[in-house]
């Protein structure tokens, strides 16, 4: 299936096979990495904002990379800490990036839906980076294709996603591929970080980690954020890697040998990872960072390059 | 106030279904009105030679409309709405009285601030404005507002709307206090320390949309609280925007317990839910939130059934750029007062959801009832307030058209046949 | 509105399976001979069938002389000068030429050539991947229409064509046959 779509907001409203086009397209352009000269002239002459307004060098970075390979001009735009503060509500910064015709603005957010009102207002593609608790489309198609190249398909997988699961775009871009995908998804971590209804999800529910990772193909650990902590959701950080961090004895004690471990970064180690196993064989985290710039260039390509009438040539 | 310009004229509504659920009339009468007062109904009524007739056949007449919860956003943020802008669409809206809540700027916490909205109200306003005193200082919820002297200078109410008053000591106090002067306490019922930062209900919506959510139950305790401490007082306790069917549900228990407790629903409540979020637009944004269709069927069960007395719409005008933009940035509330005739009818009357003499009593009898204002029917000697409906008339919400100042609402686009068709206040008509 | 392609149909036959094998053979004789032999020789095909050429040419050089080729696969989606005409978003697949093509001769095998548009990307793609010695260009049909200034070294076999037809190559690894037809929009 080809993809007709203009903007990339979320995972949820994608069809498997849209998601399938945006992996395989991304696979196809992982060897460009591994050129001499990591250029294509397929974006040439086209204009890519990134409009970062959550500090991120890595996942802009990689937005930034994927554009130079494609041959297109990126331009970065941060705006730290909110709108409000800057002086420039986030419409109004839209609209005047807007007028400058950009062919794609990359947004990330610290409000969900920032990427759909942009979607809705703007006649360029947008590509939505995060978006507050609710999307991150390219880390769970990164992590898709991640899992695709170790384990070779995806129907029939088992995951669990360990961590904030309440708080987590990640956890909820990624549950919705999975399942649209064939996998099962189980989501674990203490009841007060998961969220009501999450089993509407699409998921299960566990609050054991000893329970969740047995027997899963993959387990996927999310980051623990300080201001949980300060939101009286967990009572310290000790506490929650005593019983919800991953260390090699638990991991040697109930998981599956052939097991993947993966995160999206970046790692405390010490609280949700211990450093054996974010550093160990069956951690494949620097895979997913590998994969998340052809992910990128999947998507920006397939948004800005090509549309509309049938054309000839051969 | 009185009607501006007023020459005491003699006005007969000839032909129209008056329905008048004070006494319990539902029929094709005339109505004579005379120097600001109904003077009599009849089957027939020969107009005399100097009055002016407005023929009603094929309408409906109904005693003048009160909303009793509506943010007139004057003294402080005219930018969003005032008294003359806010009575204006108040009467576009078929309502012949609100009731003004005292989150203004300053608060209306003493009686200088409640003159000068009774003056401005006198001098501007196209309708009744009744002004709402506020419980607390400053709304700080930490000391009494002077109640007595607010009382005295014409509050018909108290109440901290916008805000939740925390304290139960101070809220208990509020209700001794004021018990002699026959106003009720109007609650905001919402515990901040469960409702937090969230911006929609908390549920499986939520979950989705990776939004912080405030739960039912945020509301559920503060009712709660609240009608044990009218228990306890002894005080009218009346219940702000119900949203939830656990509220309903204590509210009713209460009731027939004997309890000095009210409540209020609004139309958006009784109309959208939680869903309707998945949009991003900012006005589907308000306190409390837009609940799940259990909790819409509740309150609509409850409307018919009495449990909750009366529709206010909590009329919350906010600027374009407050409410346009990133969904947890936007300020709550929507306007209601231009629209709320229109969407109850068509979607809950028409349907046969609420018999129409109840959605009638919900607007008229029931609230002046409730906080013992005059009007709220069209007996002999009452003030000559009529809301005057055509029911055929077909209208497409455009708020582009609102004569509010303020655009927010969550019904754009929405049709419906019934709306307004004139109002009269005080034997004169407002607005046609 | 764009125009829906219209439905072709069969108009003639060019190459049954013999002649088009024999078609190959004969240009794998000239590869040899042009290039005295297969020392530094090697094999870029063009998605999709250009690929199948170049493996059945590559085998029957290994036949003839003995030596065996490496043959790589390249995808152009990424050159193409038309992607904002195209229909839909761009179908990538994957560039596979797991060998070094620096100072190497690379035969670019295609089946038809047409306008010439994508063997220039296949030329632009070729150059950022490697430095080659040179490159050749071998095509099984070349059907004129030429809008660049490409030409062809090894062709299988030349057929003016119209515009309004088009030329399908089957091959039996992709469409169970091995034959060349032209197409013709069916009228009505």
């Amino acid at each position: 299936m080809g993809w007709t779509r203009k903007d990339l907001v979320t995972i949820r409203e994608l069809e498997a096979a849209e998601i399938l086009t945006l992996i395989d397209t991304a696979a196809s352009l992982q060897e460009i990495a591994g050129r001499e000269i990591k250029k294509v002239p397929a974006l040439r002459g086209k204009t890519i904002v990134n409009l970062f307004y959550e500090n991120s060098t890595r996942t802009r970075t990689s937005f930034e990379i994927a554009g130079k390979w494609l041959s297109a001009d990126v331009i970065n735009f941060s705006a730290s800490g909110s709108s409000a503060a800057k002086g420039e509500s986030f419409v109004d910064t839209a609209r005047n990036i807007a007028a400058m015709s950009p062919d794609v603005v990359v947004v990330r957010h610290s409000a969900s839906g920032a990427p759909a009102l942009l979607a809705k207002a703007l006649p360029c593609a947008i590509v939505n980076a995060g978006d507050g608790a609710h999307e991150h489309p390219t880390q769970a198609l990164l992590d898709l294709l991640t899992i695709r190249e170790k384990k070779g398909h995806f129907d029939g997988l088992s995951v669990a996603i360990v961590g904030d699961i309440a708080h987590s775009r990640v956890a909820r871009s990624n549950i919705h591929g999975m399942r649209k995908l064939g996998m099962t998804v189980t989501v674990a971590g203490p009841p007060t970080l998961i969220p009501p209804y999450a089993q509407e999800l699409g998921c299960k529910v566990s609050y054991r980690l000893e329970d969740a990772i047995r027997d899963v193909d993959v387990i996927m650990m999310l980051r623990l954020q300080q201001e949980r902590m300060h939101a009286g959701l967990i009572p310290s950080l000790r506490e929650y890697s005593r019983y919800w961090g991953l260390t090699l004895d638990r991991l040697a004690a109930h998981a599956r040998p052939d097991v993947l471990i993966m995160h999206p970064g970046p790692v405390n180690r010490g609280v949700e990872l211990s450093p054996e196993v974010a550093d160990g064989p069956y951690s494949v985290i620097l895979d997913q960072v590998a994969k998340g710039v052809a992910v990128r260039m999947a998507v920006l390509l397939l948004l800005a390059g090509g549309r509309s009438a049938e054309g000839p040539s051969q | 106030m009185s009607p501006r310009g007023a020459v005491s004229s003699t006005l007969v509504i000839r032909g129209g279904r008056v329905i008048d659920p004070a006494a319990s009339i539902d029929a094709e009468q005339d109505v004579l009105i005379e120097d600001g007062k109904i003077a009599r109904l009849a089957a027939r009524i020969t107009p005399p030679p100097e009055a002016t007739v407005i023929d009603a056949s094929g309408k409906w007449v109904c005693p003048g409309f009160i909303d009793m919860h509506v943010h007139l956003r004057e003294p402080g943020h005219e930018y969003k709405e005032t008294v003359a802008t806010g009575t204006r669409a108040a009467a576009a809206g078929g309502f012949t009285a609100v009731c003004c809540m005292a989150n203004t700027q300053p608060v209306n916490d003493n009686r200088a601030v409640t003159d000068y909205i009774r003056a401005k109200a006198e001098s501007e306003g196209v309708v009744r404005v009744y002004p709402i005193g506020a419980v607390s200082r400053g709304l700080a919820g930490r000391e009494l507002a002077e109640l007595a002297e607010l009382a005295e200078a014409g509050c018909v109410a108290f109440s901290d709307d916008g805000k939740c008053v925390m304290n139960a000591e101070l809220y208990r106090r509020a209700m001794e206090y004021t018990l002699p002067f026959g106003t009720p306490v109007i609650s905001h019922a919402e515990d901040d320390t469960l409702a937090r930062d969230g911006c929609m209900h908390e549920g499986v919506v939520s979950t989705e949309l990776g939004l912080s959510g405030i739960p039912a139950a945020a509301e559920d305790v503060m009712v709660a609280r609240d009608i044990v401490l009218a228990e306890l007082t002894g005080a009218h306790v009346h219940i702000a925007h119900v949203s939830s069917a656990g509220a309903v549900r204590l509210v009713r228990d209460a009731k027939a317990r004997g309890v000095r407790v009210t409540a209020e629903v609004t139309p958006h409540h009784l109309l959208l839910t939680d869903e309707a979020v998945r949009s991003w637009d900012g006005n589907m944004k308000m306190a409390p939130p837009l609940r799940t269709k259990r909790d819409v069927e509740a309150l609509i069960e409850a409307l018919v059934d009495g449990t909750i007395d009366c529709v206010a719409t909590d009329h919350a005008p906010h600027a374009l750029s407050e409410k346009e933009g990133e969904f947890d940035h936007a300020a709550n509330g929507v306007v209601g007062l231009e629209t709320a005739v229109c969407v109850l009818v068509d979607r809950l009357v028409k349907p046969g959801l609420l018999p129409l003499v109840t959605l009638v009593s919900r607007l008229s009898r029931d609230p002046a009832r409730l906080l013992r204002l005059p009007g709220g029917s069209l007996g002999a000697g009452a003030p000559a307030d009529v809301t005057l409906i055509d029911p055929d008339a077909a209208i497409t919400i455009d708020p582009a058209r609102f004569a509010s100042r303020s655009r927010n609402t969550p019904f754009t686009g929405w049709t419906a046949t019934g709306r307004p068709w004139k109002t009269i206040v005080g034997g004169k008509v407002v607005w046609q | 509105m764009a125009a829906r392609s219209p439905r072709l149909r069969e108009k003639a036959e060019v190459l049954d399976t013999a002649a088009l094998d024999r078609a190959l053979t004969r240009i794998a004789h000239e590869i040899l001979e042009r290039n005295g032999g297969a020392k530094d020789l090697t094999f870029v095909g063009l998605r999709t069938r250009g690929v199948t050429l170049a493996q059945r040419l590559a085998a029957k050089i290994a036949a003839i002389d003995g030596a065996s080729l490496p043959v790589g696969a390249l995808d152009i989606t990424l050159y193409r000068d038309d992607l904002d005409s195209m229909h839909g978003a761009p179908v990538v697949r994957a560039t596979e030429i797991p060998f070094s093509i620096k100072d190497k001769t690379v035969v670019l095998v295609d089946d038809v050539l047409f306008t010439g548009r994508t063997i220039r990307a296949a030329l632009d793609a070729l150059i950022d991947l490697g430095r080659p010695k040179m490159i050749q260009l071998a095509i099984l049909v070349d059907r004129g229409h030429r809008e660049l200034p490409i030409r062809p070294d090894y062709i299988g076999k030349n057929l003016p064509t119209s515009r309004r037809e088009a030329v399908a190559v089957r091959l039996t690894e992709h469409d169970g046959e091995d034959r060349v037809v032209i197409e013709e929009p069916e009228e009505g």
